[in-house]
Order: C-alpha cells, then structure tokens, then sequence
C-alpha cells in the first residue's frame, strides 16, 4: 500500500521513538511511504495566532508538492495529530471557500506551485491502521500477543475533533484505538479522558494550568489500573510523558505511568525488538510494565534514571498499589 | 477575492462603518458562523481551561457583538484556548470557535494588546523559527521562551532537556529545508492579500 507521508517536525526530535516504530512496522504492514518532498512545519498551534492566510498557505505548500509526487498513492498520511489535522483543514477550507482557495493558490503561485483542494485524501495514521489495513491483516502479523497487558487508549484531540472530513462517526467515544489494541491480544481497558486534551503548549504558557489536565489524565489511567498508556501523537506523549515527571514534582505526587506509541505496541507484538522500535526512550520507564508480556529492554537502550527523590507519602487519594517491577 | 472585497464593500455601505463582529468574521480563514452563535455556553462548559479565562467563549462572543472590541482584545480568553477543539466539535451550531480564537489572537498581536503575553510570545518565536528555517525546533523555542518567561523554573526545566537529549530526542541545530525561498515568497505574498482584506 503506497502512501505520501507527511512526518512533521516533531517526528524528528522528541517523537523520534514514533518515527522508527513506524519505519520498523512498515514493511511488516505492506506500507511504502514516500516522504513529501522538501516539506515544512505545518505551523502546530502557533503560526495562525499570528498571521491567518498565510498560515493557510504555509500548510498548503506541503499538499500542492504531494500533489505532485507520483508513487500512485493520492493518500497523505501524517502520524502528529496536529500536522493532520492542519493538513485537513487546509484542504476542507479551500474546497469549502472560493475565496480560500483564489487567495491560497494566489500565494502559492509566488512560489511556482498549485493545489486543487480535494484531490488528496488525507488521513491519519490511525485511520490508515484501522479503515485501509485492517484488523485482520494486523491480527494475522502478531506473534507475541500482549497478553494481560492493561492499556488506556488516549486519542487525544486533534484525530476525532474537529473531524473536517467525517472520518469518525463518534468524536466523543472512538473505538478505533481500543479495537486494534485488542487484536494486538492486549486488554483496552475503559478510560473516560480517552479524548480529553493533553494540554498542548499550555505546558509552556501557564505550566500550572497543564499540570492539571495532564494529572487529570494520568491519575484517570492509573485509577483504570492500566499498565501504560497508548498514544498517537507526539505532542501527547511529551506532554503524558516528559511533563508527567513536572507534573509529580509539582504535585509531590508519585505516578508512575509510562506512555508508548501505538507503533511501538504493534511493533512488540509483531515480535521486533524493543531496542528496534525505540523503546526505552521515555522518561516513565515502561520496562516493569512489559516485564508482564516477557519483554526485557537491554540496558544499552535504557536510558539511566538520574538522581530521583525516593517516592514518600501519596498525597493523591485512591491510588492503588504500584504493581511489582522495579522503580 | 474580488467577490470577497465587493461584500466587504456592500456590507459597509449599508450600515455605515464595520462592525467588529463583520471584522472577524471577514478575516477568518474559511467560514467562521460566528453570527450563528445562540449563547447557549456549551463552548464554555467544555473549555478544560476555561476556569483560567477571563470570559468564557460564548462571554466572549457577546462582546464581538456588542462590539466591545476593547473589552474582547484585553480579554486572556484566546490565549488560554489550546487548540483542543471540544467546544467547536459540540457546538450546535458548528461555530468555528477555535478559528476565531485565532483571529483573536492575531488581532491582539497586530494592535499592539499583548506586550507582556507569554503565550503571543511563544506563537511569536515559534513563527520566527518556522520563516527562518521553514522547520519548527524545539530546543531554540523551548530555551528561548523559558529562559524568557520561566528564568526560576529554568534551572529545573534543565533536568528535561538533558532528558530529551541523553534519549535522542532533541535536535541540537535546527535542519532548514530546501527550498526555504520559495515557502517565504509564498509567505510573503500571503502576507500582502491578508493585508488588503
């Protein structure tokens, strides 16, 4: 299955974990991905609060080059939710509005190129996953089932909302995640902030305001018993991930949920290796989580725990008792 | 465009000088539905930070009616949005809210409102490394801004960044893309036709 695939910035920096899992899985999935050619930032969440068109047409460079790349696939799959979603709605508002699309490719003609909106179709990797490859196709590659693995499936927002295309029937409850995760033999256990907001750049903005949310969203997890969390975005992991670590400090708090990406869960069952799929890489280890499916991360691909506070009192009402594994 | 210009022009003959309301609505990317609003409050009720804002949306969205434009671009409200869509997803009547937010945002940065704004500096610097390079870069935005905004937490936000480092996941020197000339042309003849709306 030949598709144009949009990596986004973040793929090659802190999401680099998600980039080879997903180069790992590819063949093993019959994906060719073909990167755009030369592409640029899609803007995230912060070129548009400061100019509006032209982030419009910062994003629709990206879609009039894959528009002419010729590997046969007229599918453009990212796997950032915020580089889809930009990438969607930059098509939709251009085939929605005249004036979006005169004034768009009026700029994009300064450099040469054109986009005929709707001539794409752009999709997320988890839509890839789910509608075009399947869940018999992926039940049929595993070989090491996550078997009593416990998982929380975090859509996170920008998949299932604003949905310019109406990918998903249900924006509140997508099943999509839980069900490919079963097929991978792990348990989807029932975690209502599936689709709740990691908190974006707020971490940055107003840390005290993303804190909340991301505590939200971990001690949600953990009350769900969930050994780790499924995530499908790199701004999702950095935030549930990196900041989870803040996020204790500033609580005083000692959770201790690891975050991995979807392609590093499929990667595992296919039976690759963890160091393949860039797994140790996170700052909540997740290695006692998948010592229960018999995974052993070596310690060249562990990365060393610096200095840390012994966990003392849980402040945090309800917490269960941390599962065996070694802190 | 021109057809765009014409309404622009029709609307402002018929009632004397723009509103804000048609303002906003005129420079928003696409269709904003903003004169759809009903006040019902769903927008707020599903903020996850509407607790911090000054007003909630639909608060806010009286304002561009009532055109207290003053009022709407001191207002913290569009800084706190972060961009997770669930007040537009549930919108009965499919507002477009987190774009107007945007626009918001854009206004108060074009007139001058946010002097002292983390978060319009955080968009600012951001742009910057996106016109220059044509890449975002983490290390440079996240360095920058909380050298800046956070010099206290810096020191412990410092732990991260060693992290993010010792695991591979940062970038040290920001990669520009090929054709950087071409995307600022792009840029910049977008710049001009936003100018002229």
């Amino acid at each position: 299955m030949k598709l144009i695939f949009y990596p986004g910035c973040s793929m090659l920096g802190p999401a680099r974990p998600y980039m080879e899992s997903l180069t790992a899985i590819e063949p093993l999935l019959e994906m060719e991905l073909q990167e755009v050619e030369d592409w640029n930032c899609c803007g995230a969440t912060e070129y548009m609060a400061v100019h509006r068109l032209p982030a419009y047409a910062l994003v629709a460079r990206n879609l009039a080059i894959a528009q002419k790349q010729s590997n046969g696939s007229r599918t453009v799959m990212a796997a950032c939710s915020a580089c889809y979603l930009n990438l969607a709605k930059t098509d939709k508002y251009m085939a929605d509005s005249i004036e979006m699309n005169v004034s768009v490719n009026d700029a994009l003609a300064a450099g040469g190129l054109s986009y005929d909106p709707g001539s794409l179709r752009i999709r997320h990797l988890l839509d890839v996953l789910y509608t075009d490859i399947g869940l018999e196709k992926i039940r049929a590659r595993v070989t090491r089932p996550l078997n009593g693995l416990k998982i929380a499936p975090y859509y996170g927002c920008m998949i299932v909302r604003p949905d310019p295309h109406h990918r998903w029937p249900n924006p509140e409850n997508p099943t999509a995640l839980e069900e490919i995760l079963e097929a991978l033999g792990a348990e989807a256990v029932e975690y209502p902030m599936k689709t709740r907001c990691c908190s974006g750049h707020m971490t940055l903005i107003n840390p005290d305001t993303a804190y909340e949310l991301i505590r939200e969203l971990v001690h949600s997890a953990t009350i769900s018993q969930a050994d780790l969390l499924a995530t499908l975005c790199p701004m999702c992991q950095l935030n549930l991930d990196a900041y989870q670590v803040e996020m204790n400090k500033h609580f005083g708090s000692a959770y201790h949920m690891p975050v991995l990406y979807i392609t590093q869960l499929i990667g595992l069952a296919f039976g690759l290796a963890p160091e393949q799929l860039g797994i140790g890489k996170e700052f909540i280890p997740s290695a006692p989580a998948l010592a229960k499916i018999g995974v052993e991360i070596p310690p060249e691909a562990a990365t060393p725990r610096r200095g840390r506070k012994k966990d003392e009192g849980l402040p945090m009402p309800q917490m269960p008792t941390r599962k065996g594994g070694p802190r | 465009m021109e057809r765009m210009m014409l309404q622009l022009v029709m609307r402002e003959e018929m009632s004397g000088a723009q509103s804000f309301l048609d303002y906003v609505e005129t420079i928003t990317p696409g269709y904003s539905r903003l004169d759809m609003c009903i006040q019902c409050g769903t927008c707020g009720g599903s903020c996850p930070s509407g607790g911090d804002m000054d007003h909630t949306p639909r608060h806010l969205f009286a304002l561009i009616r009532a055109d207290m434009k003053d009022e709407v671009l001191a207002s913290n409200t569009p800084w706190y949005c972060i961009s997770c869509y669930l007040c537009m997803s549930r919108c009965p009547q499919e507002v477009h809210i987190t774009d107007l937010m945007y626009t918001l945002k854009s206004i108060a940065i074009e007139e001058g409102h946010v002097s002292e704004n983390t978060a319009a500096n955080l968009s600012e610097t951001f742009l910057s490394y996106v016109e220059s390079y044509g890449r975002s870069f983490e290390l440079g935005l996240a360095t920058r801004f909380y050298l800046r905004h956070h010099p206290k937490e810096s020191m412990g936000m410092a732990g991260m960044g060693f992290g993010m480092l010792t695991r591979g996941r940062m970038v040290i020197t920001p990669e520009k893309i090929k054709r950087i000339g071409q995307l600022r042309s792009i840029l910049n003849r977008a710049k001009e036709l936003e100018a002229a709306l």
